[in-house]
């Protein structure tokens, strides 16, 4: 159902255990955020912890725990969820809480302040203080992308995180955190009629505004190859991750499929192509992933986003020697195909990975907020077994066909802590 | 002002309905029907005490190497048939098999899981692919902050108790020969004292029989190995290890605790909560959402079976790492020398409470708590008592607890970071001990 005042609403009835799920999603996220103040998405999205018109500062955590619940949010490329998994019976008050902050969090200088510090904090532990931190989902983005939505650091520069002020916050809620931009999923053991009432009773007066324009991301493919090479100062050992631009994941899904269950192919497990001749036969690597878009969420990304293929290699290892060879692996499903049953054993395990992220009523709220947000489509998330499995071999094999070199953005990191 | 809507009323905590049987060969197998997606969710564990480190390190890593039938790329492919995937994990317990599979499949899962546990093969080549990947895993970790801080903090608590030392050196795991794999497999997987656990969309009947079909000719000899008590944690001066240039320092603290099934673990688990065990916690609003010292403390009891331990956790700022550890005594003194008001107790006892249903809301939760629990002896009935042991306790257990467990003159306490920065303010505050920063 859709409010009057724009918010879309999904319920998702399941008795089979006496918890719920409640998932608000907004459709804001790194690549919305203005020049000159990266990072602030993230940055925001701690703000609307802090206190709203009916709560004071701290009161979100208390009620949500003090429920017997747990609670988070996370900001991404294109949206920035908002989630509480408690008992069922706090049905009423889970809803409360996120229609207070959706008619406008508390923003003020000291909560600002204090929030920079702890973001500050949360970079330092993620990125500055460890070895490969932000390597590659940071460090890849710039080398592939020229326009600053797409390629600018997601988690911020210090300067900018200290120069964000509270006119910037207001006017980044009033722009982006619109009813009609954001999608409520409740999930779990709920009562239809009862819950759309609680819905109705806590969102209606929640002012309408219109979701914001949003703008083409767009960039052009690559033409060339391009490398680019980096010192992480704690690393002791070499990494390299290639990226190639993928078919946009939304309005051309057929397409885009193939390169979901290529990474499978390439690297899911010891049965996997890349694991078997990279990690096992010529032990070049230590490990080899593969995932499309820099998250690892193939669906819940727009358009551009890539196929990533990350490694870890032994000391003294080459880069280009890896490289090489996943090149070669890829023309090799070109030039011969799959072998038999390689498809089937791989959609099987796709199909049972997809299924385990949905058992859980805030996984599964989770997901079909974005599939409703960005696509329309909540219901794409029970056919996505089907759609995985309905991926032809022909289909797989234009897609390792596709990434060569000439397309490729290429970041290595050069291990600066190897002693 | 709109007034917080009222909970609904409590529901009684829900236990899944579980179906036990041992096997003739000693193998405990417990089953639970959850039919929420159509998968199954399996563990394996088996008591694992005073296995060679480096060893059972490598063991886990090699035993789907490949088996009489299979090779490594051939077993990870048929797993991958029945949409399933294996993996194994030690720790100075247990070692513990994870997985899980369509539900179709799941004959085809035992069957191959039974394969490798009757004839893991450990193939020369492929330990020795293994074991250079591991030692380049262990390099890795040990150039991590949060790793090298808690291998520091359980040397220190631990001593000369296996507990002390739970990552192998890379040296140690390259000299591993895949002759004492196999020894070690032959000594120590048994079903004997195992525990399987089975969980999703079949009846339990119906998987503890295909259990029985796959894992009926294990071969059931096997020896009991106990550890010896951990010893209690004695406080002296905080170790301070150097880490030059560091831009955050690591705090890591121990403190007593007490197992499951002691009276006083109840009231224990709230005064933790209060302290650090949740981020409406006191130590979290402080140097967090007061403060800005940090992204997010943590503490939590952590279960042994040859002993129990409040750990706590924190990445500070250099330039606040004493502020930060001063307003960590503040707190835990304050906890020990004041009750907690009814409100704060409340909440605490309500995620509590609220949280153990959480956790068996789904086919991996259900299955991976019944394991654990298994691995101490209990049943998920023991949830049952403890809901009501938790409901009962009272401010001044809690008081209590808070006073004996949590008063800052039992703290052991670590500190990773820049020595040279951080050394002049911490001892300020505390008595400490540098020591150089080589690697754990």
């Amino acid at each position: 159902m859709t409010l009057p005042n724009g918010l879309r609403v999904l319920l998702i009835p399941d008795r089979s255990a006496p918890v719920i799920g409640v998932a608000v999603v907004y459709d804001v996220g790194i690549r919305s955020e203005p020049e000159g103040r990266t990072g602030f998405a993230h940055l925001f999205e701690h703000l609307m912890f802090q206190g709203s018109a009916n709560l004071e500062k701290l009161a979100h955590f208390r009620h949500v725990q003090g429920s017997g619940g747990t609670f988070n949010g996370s900001t991404h490329f294109d949206y920035t969820d908002y989630y509480e998994v408690l008992p069922a019976n706090a049905l009423d008050r889970a809803l409360f809480l996120e229609a207070d902050r959706m008619r406008g969090p508390r923003l003020t200088q000291e909560n600002l302040r204090n929030q920079v510090d702890v973001v500050k904090e949360e970079i330092r532990v993620n990125v500055m203080n460890r070895p490969y931190g932000g390597f590659p989902w940071l460090r890849l983005p710039p080398v592939m992308f020229d326009t600053f939505p797409n390629a600018h650091d997601g988690y911020g520069s210090f300067d900018d995180l200290e120069a964000a002020t509270v006119a910037d916050a207001e006017e980044f809620f009033a722009k982006y955190y619109a009813a009609g931009n954001a999608v409520l999923v409740v999930a779990g053991d709920l009562d239809l009629a009862e819950t759309t009432r609680l819905v109705e009773a806590h969102f209606s007066d929640v002012p309408a505004r219109p979701a914001p324009e949003r703008p083409s991301f767009a960039e052009p493919s690559l033409t060339s190859e391009r490398y680019s090479t980096y010192v992480d100062p704690l690393a002791p050992l070499p990494a390299v991750a290639a990226a190639w631009r993928v078919p946009d994941p939304i309005a051309d899904l057929a397409a885009y499929l193939p390169y979901v269950v290529l990474a499978e192919v390439l690297t899911d497990g010891d049965a996997a192509r890349l694991v078997e001749r990279l990690v096992l036969t010529d032990r070049s690597v230590t490990s080899v992933g593969g995932y499309v878009s820099f998250m690892a969420e193939p669906f819940a990304v727009r358009d551009p986003t890539a196929f990533l293929l990350q490694a870890h290699l032994p000391p003294g290892g080459k880069p280009a020697g890896v490289l090489q060879a996943i090149d070669e692996e890829c023309q090799r499903i070109a030039s011969d195909g799959l072998m038999v049953g390689e498809l089937a054993r791989t959609q099987a395990r796709m199909g049972a990975n997809l299924l385990r992220e949905t058992d859980s009523v805030l996984g599964r709220a989770l997901q079909m907020a974005v599939l409703e947000q960005q696509r329309g489509a909540p219901e794409l998330l029970g056919e996505l077994p089907s759609r995985i499995g309905a991926v032809t071999e022909d289909a797989v094999i234009k897609a390792a066909a596709s990434l060569t070199p000439s397309s490729r953005a290429t970041v290595e990191l050069v291990a600066g802590g190897a002693r | 002002m709109i007034p917080l809507p009222d909970l609904g009323p409590d529901r009684p905590l829900k236990l899944p309905k579980t179906v036990e049987r041992t096997l003739p060969n000693g193998l405990t197998v417990i089953a639970v029907r959850r039919p929420s997606v159509p998968l199954v969710e399996l563990r394996l564990r088996m008591p694992f005490a005073r296995a060679n480190l480096a060893r059972s390190t490598v063991l886990t890593h090699t035993l789907f190497s490949g088996t009489g039938e299979l090779s490594t790329v051939e077993l990870a492919a048929e797993l991958q048939r029945v949409g399933g995937g294996l993996s194994a994990g030690t720790d100075p317990d247990r070692l513990l098999i994870a997985g899980s599979a369509l539900v179709s499949g799941l004959d085809r899962f035992l069957e191959l899981l039974a394969q490798v546990l009757a004839g893991a093969t450990y193939p020369t080549t492929e330990v020795a692919t293994e074991r250079a990947r591991l030692a380049d895993h262990i390099r890795v970790a040990r150039s991590q902050p949060a790793h090298l801080a808690r291998a520091a903090l359980l040397k220190r608590v631990y001593g000369r108790h296996p507990y002390a030392v739970q990552t192998p050196t890379p040296e140690q795991v390259l000299a591993v020969r895949p002759a004492s794999l196999r020894a070690l497999h032959a000594e120590r997987t048994h079903p004997a004292g195992a525990t399987l656990v089975l969980v999703g969309d079949v009846t339990p009947e119906r998987a503890i029989d295909a259990a029985e079909r796959a894992f009926g000719a294990w071969d059931g000899a096997g020896k009991q190995v106990d550890l010896p008590p951990a010893p209690p944690v004695l406080p002296g001066p905080l170790t301070l290890i150097d880490r030059p240039g560091a831009v955050q320092s690591s705090i890591r603290l121990a403190l007593p605790a007490v197992p499951r099934t002691d009276p006083d673990h109840a009231a224990l688990q709230l005064a933790n909560l209060l302290f650090g065990g949740y981020f409406s916690s006191r130590w979290v609003e402080n140097i967090r959402e007061d403060k800005g010292y940090s992204y997010g403390p943590h503490s939590t009891i952590e279960h042994s079976v040859a002993g129990s331990l409040l750990s706590g956790a924190v990445e500070v700022g250099t330039e606040v790492t004493a502020p930060a550890l001063l307003e960590t005594q503040y707190e835990l003194g304050r906890l020990a020398s004041l009750p907690p008001d009814d409100t704060e107790l409340s909440q605490a006892r309500q995620y509590a409470l609220g949280t153990l249903q959480l956790g068996m809301s789904t086919q991996a939760g259900v299955a991976s708590l019944l394991s654990l629990y298994a691995g101490f002896g209990l049943r998920l009935d023991y949830l049952a008592a403890h809901a009501a042991r938790l409901a009962k306790a009272t401010r001044e257990d809690v008081a209590a607890a808070a006073a004996r467990y949590l008063a800052p003159t039992n703290v052991v306490a670590v500190v990773l970071g820049d020595a040279d920065r951080v050394e002049g303010p911490l001892s300020a505050l505390t008595p400490l001990t540098r020591v150089p920063g080589a690697a754990a």
